[in-house]
């Protein structure tokens, strides 16, 4: 409830801009906002650029250990960096990605297929940037239902009555 | 006897707070919930979550690696 756009009731809420699709990326973004909804914040996640993707009904995310010298897996008893030099080769990111998403199994982390769904059901509010669908010709349809579409002004009115606005 | 039990065994960081706010809908006001996790950070996070949502973290405790709360759902 607003009136003369001052909030009268006491909902927290919190905006996230979502910038990056790699399989790491997407946890931060989905784990603090479903949690925040299971907290009673109101959620509003704006996904814009390599984000986007993450709306995409099909997931199929990868992570690669080229450019990214802090991802090292548990190896051997140890933890095992990549030199880029190798982090190029083919079939290395699908590797790393299918080591991953076993770790990810076995320890009991949330899927992000999992996660977005939960989003969906506590009435995350989502919405896709509409320059980046137009920029990288990606189409609503292939996206899930349930989704706005938005630019700058929409995040930045939600920005300015939220608690907490996270980039990530 | 809590009037029900979320098993979050085996669940790491957010699932077991997320299934338990869930299975806490399906409750009613003064009603409680049973949680059993093996994620040790479930222990600061269900204190967090009851300080914030105002439900009532009534029990924790620990026994065999197995944590164990009970919340009691408020309003």
């Amino acid at each position: 409830m607003t009136e003369g756009g001052v909030d009268l009731n006491n909902t927290k809420k919190m905006t996230i801009i979502v910038t990056k699709g790699t399989l790491d990326w997407a946890y931060p973004p989905f784990i603090l906002g479903t949690t925040a909804a299971a907290m009673d914040v109101e959620v509003t996640m704006f996904f814009t650029f390599y984000g986007l993707g993450l709306l995409k009904k099909d997931l199929d995310l990868k992570v690669s250990p080229l450019g990214n010298p802090a991802m090292e897996m548990p190896m051997m008893g140890g933890h095992v960096g990549m030199p880029n030099m190798i982090g190029m080769l083919p079939g290395v990111t699908s590797g790393a990605t299918a080591m991953m998403k076993n770790m990810i199994k076995k320890k009991g982390v949330a899927s992000i297929e999992e996660l977005r769904e939960a989003a969906e059901l506590s009435d995350v509010r989502m919405i896709a940037c509409q320059m980046t669908l137009d920029l990288f010709e990606l189409d609503k349809k292939d996206m899930i239902d349930g989704i706005e579409l938005g630019g700058a002004a929409t995040w930045m009115e939600s920005a300015l009555q939220s608690d907490i606005n996270l980039y990530m | 006897m809590a009037d029900a039990t979320l098993d979050a065994k085996g669940l790491n960081c957010p699932l077991p707070i997320l299934k338990a706010k869930k299975a806490l809908k399906d409750l009613g006001n003064g009603q409680t919930l049973e949680i059993l996790a093996t994620d040790p950070g479930a222990v600061k996070d269900f204190e967090a979550f009851a300080r914030t949502t105002g439900n009532k973290l009534l029990e924790s405790g620990e026994d065999g690696g197995v944590y164990r709360f009970v919340i009691e759902r408020v309003a």
